[in-house]
């Protein structure tokens, strides 16, 4: 367990280069969070408009999937290297949970 | 590991957080207790869907009857935000900058104790309505699901909390980094959970 | 600091069990503590035997019968077999991968002392006003009607333990994950490491259901909340789902290492490389998938409707293609090999047929409209004792040979052991192979006595006989275990003599740093490729010798475990409105939150053992391992 990190020297260009492409990965977490708010307001006005329920269920269910997704692989880095265990895990859980939840809203009163 | 080991914006590394074994480790273990996590929440929301509604007979209650969408809008739009900026907290722990990402945390902790303060008035608000914990089925589903994850906020918050007076004096180091990290993770998860919430319980539960 | 070769008093012994984060230390604890629940699930298997050993018994009345019913469940799955194979994981996985400890040596002890205190806990019930009585499926419907303390003993009892399996299982999956040794790759894990990572994913993902069931149970019964009751909206078949989502994957983390434990059998004792490695890998890996499809085989009769029961029905059945995949590997294993019939061997051997006849009962279960005759009948006892006693247990008595040399450095005498295997083997199918027929016969399962015209006494006698064999067997394994421990005649690295992975390259016991030098992985059985290539130091190295980095002790495991104990008695008694009881509650948890704070604000670094101390170490193990080869030989040649 002694594998302590290996001391790091960047030059000048290196570290500046490494700055930026943060920033502008910064931006791109703003875009995802302006979708992610666009997403929410199309779900409460949908709602709030009064359509039709078959119609309004479908599709905030969609909103809200795509919401996860964003915050998954944007804000939580899923789609970064090194994750592919995780995602793998995570997808697992996903499939367990969307069995329970699919037996709870179809058999459970029969 | 060496704790006074002092780093520079240009000797930290790109992913503090993954740099030890330590830390990889924690990041490792941590996502999985997030997919058992991801597990938990299904659990609770299948039952609450199940047992929507559901009550003695006569019960006066309903998904329909009782929610509000202004205020869920607030909660939902506060902790929304709140991810957004622990995203900056993160970002300026990458580039090494402690007070800027102290700054940046201790304005989600203020956003999640918003969140929290507006969760306590609506449940206060529906026990004296008379929809308290024991009123029926839907009530211990809908209480259940919801404060579980309100139990979250309250301990992603406290971690927040506790990591930043920890380590206000000594600043970042490979030690705490990936507390750091992680603390944000958890809070995104958060996040994630409380999409579904306000999707199938309130917006789902408004139009019956 | 521990080191294994200074003599230490009886009290700085406790002190340091109490306190350790090793995980050979750990794994010691879980085989005595997951040993004694077993012997404690045994009494109650024979009370109940006794019981139905004749008809109109009343050695036991009504009630206690479906007292020591529910506990002998409950306490095998949840105290028994899933310990000792943790127990087996913890001593032997992390070696075979090449690491110096698992992930997280502090959680590694937490988990080991909730589901100590889970399982006290639980064990008290007896002593304070009555045992759990609703099986160990404890369904909502009894459950509710259950009067006493009893139901919410077993439901504290397991969500204390059960916090502590899925901290173990998120530990070695992370270890697996992140500390193989250079060279060895997924494909090169030894096939018990492999079952260990799928086991621990299952239990990762299993578990929750079950604590978010029982944790409904607690507040239903204690605080009100009306999930299960029906005359307030609620539904009880949610408890059934939950505990079966949970249940039907448990059964394959009881029965997964113990496939890992015989694949290691089967390719020491045949001196061939497993057969159809890659094919044993993805049938556990699929075995895991699929476990997570079928539970509602379980509740065929709750009138799921006939879509879902065909549905359950077929993806039951698809299990047993990977089960049987496996078990022709074994057998092409075995086929051809040089064999030597030790004891691990024999049980392997006696495994199979055993296990077999357990998977043609469930698939016959499996049979929607069959099992409407079989359900609760003594047909399902038979079938779940036959793979789990014949899978289960043959694995962990197999594995308790196997393994005692690397855990204690001492072997069992196989002549014992061999006198052990047939008491237990023929015990097990005397008890067990007679009750397909009593289910048959329409003999109810969970009924405390029958009556004498109902035929079914002779039956039943024989099946008695055959608990009784059982009992035998076991106490002649503690004479086998007390015997060893007093002899005490050490034995060296590879003390069966043909060890192919990396625990059996070195010491029994390993010093408490595993590897000196890290090893380099150059296949699959890397031992066994190194002693194929006449290697004379043992391994080839990835790293030169250096110092190593290892983790401190730490006492707070235990407090944080002995709070959560607390704080349930004040759970508990809550609803008979004892005064003292939300005191106790809250001081149980302010003693558990207490000790995770000090944890997480007190810096732990651990500490080195330097370049020296290693070469002093190894000093005395060279010493230690002459002076073997001078006296008498270690191991069974
Ligand atoms: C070939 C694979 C298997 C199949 C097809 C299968 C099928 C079944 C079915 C359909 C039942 C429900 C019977 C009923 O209650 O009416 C059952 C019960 C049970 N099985 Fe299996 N099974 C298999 C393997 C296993 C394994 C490997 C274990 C454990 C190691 C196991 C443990 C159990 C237990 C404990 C029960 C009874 C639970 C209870 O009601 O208390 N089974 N099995
Ligand atoms: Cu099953």
């Amino acid at each position: 367990m002694a594998h302590d990190t290996h001391d790091i020297h960047r030059s000048r260009a290196e570290f500046e280069f490494i700055k930026k492409k943060r920033a502008a990965e910064m931006r791109g977490q703003l875009t995802s969070f302006a979708m992610m708010i666009f997403l929410t307001l199309i779900a409460f006005t949908l709602v709030a408009a009064d359509f039709s329920t078959y119609l309004i269920v479908p599709i905030i269910l969609l909103l809200a999937a795509i919401q996860v997704v964003l915050q998954l692989y944007h804000f939580m880095h899923m789609s970064n290297k090194g994750h592919g265990m995780m995602a793998f895990f995570m997808f697992s859980g996903m499939f367990v949970a969307f069995m329970t939840i699919i037996a709870m809203v179809t058999i459970v009163w029969w | 590991m060496d704790l006074n080991k002092r780093y520079t914006p240009q000797t930290w590394p790109d992913h503090p957080e993954t740099a030890t074994l330590e830390g990889k480790n924690k990041f490792v273990g941590f996502w999985l207790l997030l997919a058992a996590e991801t597990v938990t929440f299904a659990s609770l929301f299948a039952t609450y869907l199940a047992l929507k509604d559901k009550g003695p007979s006569g019960m006066e209650f309903s998904a329909a009857g009782l929610f509000e969408l202004p205020l869920v809008f607030a909660m939902t739009m506060i902790l929304l935000t709140s991810s957004l900026t622990s995203v900056y907290a993160i970002y300026h722990m990458k580039n090494h900058n402690f007070k800027a990402m102290q700054a940046w945390l201790g304005i989600t902790v203020l956003l999640g104790l918003a969140f929290l303060g507006l969760e306590i008035y609506e449940f206060n608000h529906y026990v004296h309505l008379g929809f308290g914990y024991t009123n029926s089925a839907f009530s211990s589903a809908f209480y259940t699901l919801v404060g579980t994850h309100g139990a979250h906020v309250v301990f992603g918050l406290s971690w927040f909390i506790a990591l930043m007076i920890r380590n206000a004096k000594r600043g970042l180091n490979m030690y705490n980094a990936p507390k750091f990290y992680l603390a944000a993770l958890y809070w995104h998860f958060i996040d994630v959970v409380w999409v579904f919430i306000f999707t199938v319980v309130y917006l789902m539960g408004v139009i019956g | 600091m521990s080191s294994n070769s200074q003599k230490k008093g009886f009290g700085a012994t406790i002190w340091d069990y109490l306190t350790t984060v090793d995980h050979k230390k750990i794994a010691i604890l879980y085989l005595i503590s997951g040993g004694f629940f077993f012997l404690v699930g045994g009494v109650e298997a024979m009370l109940i035997r006794i019981q139905l050993m004749k008809a109109g018994n009343d050695f036991l009345s009504a009630g206690t019968y479906n007292e020591v019913l529910t506990m002998h469940g409950t306490t095998m799955i949840f105290l028994a077999a899933m310990p000792i194979l943790l127990a087996f994981m913890n001593a032997v996985s992390p070696l075979q991968i090449g690491a110096r400890d698992v992930a997280f040596p502090f959680l590694n002890s937490l988990g080991f002392w909730l589901f100590f205190f889970g399982g006290v806990f639980l064990n008290l019930s007896w002593f304070l006003g009555g045992a759990p009585d609703a099986g160990w499926t404890n369904y909502a419907s009894l459950a509710l009607a259950s009067e006493g303390h009893g139901i919410d003993f077993y439901s504290l009892g397991l969500t204390i333990s059960g916090f502590g399996t899925l901290i173990a299982g998120i530990n070695f999956l992370v270890t697996i994950i992140n500390m193989r040794a250079p060279g060895m790759t997924y494909m090169r894990m030894p096939l018990f490491t492999w079952t260990t990572f799928v086991a621990s994913a299952l239990i990762l993902l299993a578990f929750p259901p079950l604590t978010v069931g029982i944790f409904f149970m607690v507040f239903d019964r204690l605080f009100g909340a009306n999930f299960f009751d029906v005359t307030m909206g609620g539904n009880t078949i949610i408890w059934e789902h939950f505990f079966w989502i949970f249940g039907h994957p448990e059964v394959y983390i009881l029965v997964l290492p113990a496939f890992g434990i015989f694949s290691e059998i089967f390719a020491i004792f045949s001196r061939k490389r497993l057969f159809g490695y890659t094919a044993l890998v993805f049938a556990t890996i699929l075995i895991g998938f699929y476990g997570f499809m079928v539970w509602a085989h379980h509740m065929f009769t709750v009138g799921l409707g006939p879509t879902a029961n065909a549905v359950f029905a077929l993806a039951t059945m698809i299990i047993a293609v990977p089960t049987g995949i496996k078990i022709f590997n074994w057998l092409l294993t075995i086929w051809g090999g040089s064999i030597s019939f030790t004891v691990p061997m024999i049980y392997a051997v006696a495994f199979i047929p055993s296990f077999v006849a357990g998977g043609v009962t469930g698939v016959m279960q499996a049979i929607a409209p069959l099992d409407y005759q079989l359900h609760d009948s003594y047909f399902i006892v038979a079938h779940f004792h036959y793979v789990i006693v014949g899978g289960v247990v043959l694995a962990i008595l197999a594995g308790t040979h196997l393994y005692w040399p690397k855990m204690f450095g001492t072997m069992l005498s196989e002549k014992l052991g061999k006198w052990t295997f047939w008491f237990f083997f023929i015990g097990f199918h005397l008890t067990f192979f007679i009750q397909h027929f009593l289910g048959l016969m329409g003999m109810p399962r969970r009924v405390y006595t029958f009556g004498a015209d109902q035929g079914w006494d002779l039956f039943n006698a024989i099946s008695s006989v055959g608990a009784l064999f059982m009992a035998i067997g076991v106490i002649i394994l503690l004479v086998n275990v007390v015997m060893t421990v007093a002899k005490n005649e050490r034995v060296g690295n590879d003390p069966w003599g043909d060890g192919r992975t990396l625990e059996w390259a070195i010491p029994s016991p390993p010093p408490f740093y595993n590897f000196a030098q890290t090893p380099l992985v150059r296949g699959l059985d890397p031992y066994w490729i190194e002693k194929m290539e006449g290697n004379k130091e043992g391994m080839v190295y990835a790293e030169p010798l250096g110092d190593i980095h290892m983790p401190n002790g730490s006492f707070i495991p235990f407090v944080i475990s002995l709070g959560m104990f607390i704080a349930s008695f004040g759970a508990m008694y809550f609803m008979d409105d004892k005064a003292w009881a939300l005191p106790v509650l809250i001081g149980g948890l302010a003693i558990t939150f207490g000790s995770m704070l000090v944890r997480s604000l007190k810096d732990d670094l651990g500490f080195h053992v330097t370049k020296e101390e290693l070469i002093a170490d190894n000093e005395r193990i060279q010493r230690e391992a002459r002076a073997l080869e001078g006296g008498k030989k270690g191991g069974l040649k």
